[in-house]
C-alpha cells in the first residue's frame, strides 16, 4: 500500500489530531483502526478520548498527566511500528432494512427545496442523474447492490458513516445540499460526498435523503437485543448491507421495534483489505454469503 | 428533598464534570459549560466540586423547594431572590421549606450556576449526571426543565452553612469584551496569509446561534482558501475536508464566512475545515458570553497554553484552599 505519512498537529493543549491522507480510502482508514486500537491496547495514563474517523483520527488527553510533546511521540512511535497484518480485522456483517423513497424523508425534502441544487428534482431522482443511473430504481439498486463499511461513528450519538464498498468509479458521489437543512427525520437514510449516513437522531443535516430505515441505531434504553452492549449500535469497522423493503414490511418491522421484538441479521466476519481491494465484487459477493448463509 | 420548577427559563439543564470516553460514537463530554463558576458553586455549599448543579443560560428560572437547604449561585450577574429578597452571589444562603428562588435578568454573563448543599440526584448515566440534548438523555429526563419538574435533592455529604463567600478576585470575570487564545493549527494551513492576519486582527461578535454544541461569531472579514483540487470525498466547497474528529475548542468556518467554536456539547465530526483551537483555559470564558459580545482571537503557541492552563488550575487551588 501507498504508506501516507501522517500529518500530526495538536489541537491546543487537550488533543492531537492526526490527518492519515487528504483523500478518503480504505487504506487510509485501516491505518488510522490499527494505530487506534494500538493506543487504546497501551492503556496510556492521561488518555481521555481515541476517536477513529475516516482517514484520520483524533486524541483527546490531559496534559496535567501527560505531556503533549510525549503523547506525540508515542503516536508517532505506533505508526512507525505498525506492521502489515493489521489490513485484516474480525468484524461483522449487518443487514438493515430500508423503505427507499418513503413519504417521510419525501416530504421533508420537499420542505427544504430551496436549499437544494435542483428543486425540481428529489434528492433520489437528482443523486440519480448526477451518477449516471437512467432511473430511480437503478439507482436504489446501485446503493442496495453493495455493502458499506461504517467508517466512522459520530456527529451525533451514534451516527454512522459508511464508505461504499465498490471500485472508486462506480462509488456514488453526490454534494450535500447547499445549504443545511434544519430538519432530517430520525432514522433518515442519507447521502454527501462519498460517504452514506444513517442519522441515528432526528435533527439539522446536509445529506441527500434517500430512505428510512425502521432499525433503531441509537437507545438509552438499549430495549432491543442488539442494544445489549451499548446504547451505540454501530462500531468503526461493522459492515453494512441494505436491503430493500416496502411499506408493508416497514409497518411490521415498526411494530416489532415497538413490541421490543425487532431484532437485526448480524454475522461475524474477517475482512481482508488485500483481498477485497484484489476483487471487490467477487468478495462482497463472498460476503453476502456470509451474511445469508449461502 | 426536592425542588419544583416553577417558570423553566430559557434554557436550564442539570450539568456536572462531564462525561468523558464516548466522543468515539459521538456522545460528547456535556456537563457544566463554565467549569470554573460551576465548581465553585459547589465548593460554596461543600459538595463535593463535580456535583450535579443547574446550569441557567440567559433567563434563569423560578423554583420552589420542599424543604430547607443550603444554596450558591455563581457566575453570571443575575441577582438571586428569595421570596424576592435580593440575595447575594458568590455566597451561600439557606432557603427554607417552600422558599421561592427567582432571578433578575442577566445584566452580565450568559450561564449562571446554582448548586444546592447535596446535589441533584438524578440517575448516573455513562458516569455523569450532565443532560446531553440532542442524545435525550442524561441530567432530568435529557431535557432542559420545564415547568412542574421536580428535581430530587441528593443527601448533602458535608455539613454545608451560609455566608461561605468566594473571595471577591477569585470570581469569574463577565467582560462583554474579551481575549479568547487560540493555537492555530489543524486545517490552519488552508487559510491564505492574508487571512490568517485578518482572523486575528479582526473583532468578532457573537452570533444568536449560540448554544451548548457551537458559538458562532460573526462581523469579521471573510476567510479565503488557498487554492487546490478537493480530496476525494471532501466535498465541493473550499473549506470541505473528508469528515473528521472535531476537538473541543476547534474553530470550524463553514464557506469561510462566520466561524463557530464547538464547546461541550459539539457534534464529535463533520466535514468543516478547522484552523485551530482555543486553549482548555478559555472555554469558559465562552459559556458567558452573550450574543453580541465581542471577542478577538490572540494566537499563542503550546507553550503559552499550557502555561495559561496552569494559571487557570492555580486560581481553582486557591478557592479550594480559601473555601476548605
Amino acid at each position: 500500500m501507498a504508506a501516507a505519512t501522517a500529518r500530526y498537529s495538536f489541537g491546543a493543549d487537550e488533543h492531537v489530531f492526526v490527518e492519515l491522507s487528504e483523500d478518503m480510502s480504505l487504506e487510509s482508514f485501516f491505518k488510522g483502526m490499527a494505530i487506534t486500537d494500538a493506543l487504546t491496547k497501551r492503556n496510556v495514563p492521561g488518555v481521555t478520548e481515541i476517536c477513529p474517523a475516516n482517514a484520520s483520527y483524533l486524541v483527546r488527553f490531559d496534559p496535567d498527566v501527560i505531556h503533549p510533546d510525549r503523547m506525540l511521540e508515542i503516536l508517532q512511535q505506533i505508526e512507525r511500528e505498525l506492521g502489515t497484518d493489521e489490513l485484516e480485522v474480525a468484524t461483522r456483517i449487518i443487514e438493515v432494512p430500508v423503505y427507499y423513497n418513503d413519504p417521510w424523508t419525501r416530504e421533508t425534502l420537499m420542505r427544504f427545496r430551496e436549499r437544494h441544487q435542483d428543486p425540481n428534482a428529489t434528492d433520489l431522482e437528482y443523486s440519480a442523474k448526477v451518477n449516471g443511473y437512467s432511473s430511480v430504481d437503478e439507482f436504489i439498486d446501485a446503493h442496495a447492490g453493495s455493502p458499506w463499511f461504517v467508517s466512522m461513528v459520530g456527529f451525533v450519538a451514534g451516527l454512522p458513516f459508511l464508505f461504499q464498498m465498490a471500485e472508486r468509479s462506480k462509488q456514488i458521489e453526490t454534494p450535500k445540499y447547499l445549504r443545511p437543512r434544519t430538519d432530517t427525520p430520525k432514522l433518515t437514510i442519507g447521502h454527501g460526498g462519498c460517504f452514506g449516513a444513517i442519522y441515528s437522531v432526528r435533527g439539522a443535516g446536509g445529506y441527500q435523503m434517500y430512505g428510512i430505515t425502521p432499525a433503531p441505531i441509537f437507545d438509552p434504553a438499549q430495549k432491543l437485543p442488539y442494544f445489549r452492549d451499548f446504547m451505540c449500535f454501530f462500531k468503526p469497522g461493522d459492515i453494512v448491507k441494505y436491503r430493500k423493503i416496502d411499506r408493508t414490511e416497514y409497518d411490521r418491522m415498526l411494530a416489532e421495534v415497538d413490541a421490543g421484538t425487532f431484532d437485526l441479521r448480524i454475522r461475524p466476519v474477517s475482512f481482508s483489505l488485500e483481498q477485497f481491494l484484489a476483487d471487490p465484487a467477487g468478495y462482497n459477493k463472498n460476503l453476502e454469503g456470509i451474511l445469508y448463509g449461502h | 428533598m426536592a425542588i419544583e420548577i416553577v417558570k423553566p427559563g430559557l434554557a436550564t439543564t442539570v450539568q456536572d464534570a462531564g462525561r468523558p470516553g464516548y466522543y468515539n460514537v459521538g456522545i460528547p463530554l456535556s456537563g457544566a459549560l463554565d467549569q470554573y463558576s460551576f465548581r465553585c458553586a459547589n465548593l460554596l455549599v461543600g459538595n463535593d466540586e463535580n456535583a450535579a448543579a443547574l446550569e441557567c443560560t440567559l433567563l434563569a428560572p423560578e423554583l420552589v423547594f420542599d424543604a430547607p437547604a443550603i444554596v450558591a449561585v455563581t457566575g453570571a450577574e443575575a441577582a438571586p431572590k428569595l421570596n424576592g429578597t435580593v440575595q447575594p452571589r458568590n455566597e451561600s444562603f439557606a432557603v427554607q421549606a417552600g422558599d421561592r428562588l427567582a432571578f433578575d435578568f442577566m445584566r452580565l454573563g450568559a450561564r449562571a450556576y446554582l448548586a444546592i448543599a447535596g446535589g441533584i440526584d438524578v440517575p448516573v448515566i455513562l458516569g455523569s449526571r450532565s443532560t446531553y440534548g440532542l442524545g435525550a438523555f442524561g441530567g432530568f429526563h435529557g431535557r432542559k426543565l420545564a415547568i412542574g419538574d421536580k428535581l430530587p435533592i441528593g443527601a448533602p455529604s458535608a455539613p454545608a452553612r451560609a455566608g461561605r463567600k468566594l473571595p471577591g478576585e477569585l470570581a469569574m470575570p463577565l467582560p462583554k469584551e474579551t481575549e479568547l487564545r487560540v493555537v492555530p493549527g489543524l486545517y490552519f494551513h488552508r487559510i491564505t496569509d492574508e487571512s490568517a492576519t485578518t482572523f486575528f486582527a479582526d473583532t468578532w461578535a457573537v452570533a444568536p446561534e449560540a448554544d451548548r454544541i457551537g458559538y458562532r461569531y460573526k462581523q469579521g472579514r471573510p476567510l479565503q482558501w488557498r487554492e487546490r483540487r478537493q480530496p476525494f470525498g471532501a466535498g465541493s466547497d473550499p473549506s470541505n475536508i473528508v469528515d473528521a474528529g472535531y476537538p473541543y475548542g476547534s474553530i470550524q468556518v463553514p464557506g469561510g464566512v462566520e466561524p463557530i467554536i464547538l464547546h461541550r456539547d459539539a457534534v464529535s465530526g463533520g466535514g468543516y475545515a478547522m484552523i485551530g483551537t482555543i486553549i482548555s483555559a478559555d472555554m469558559d470564558k465562552i459559556a458567558q458570553m452573550q450574543p453580541n459580545y465581542k471577542a478577538r482571537f490572540v494566537r499563542v503557541d503550546l507553550e503559552q497554553a499550557l502555561a495559561a492552563r496552569r494559571d487557570y488550575k492555580a486560581r481553582l487551588d486557591r478557592i479550594r484552599a480559601a473555601l476548605r
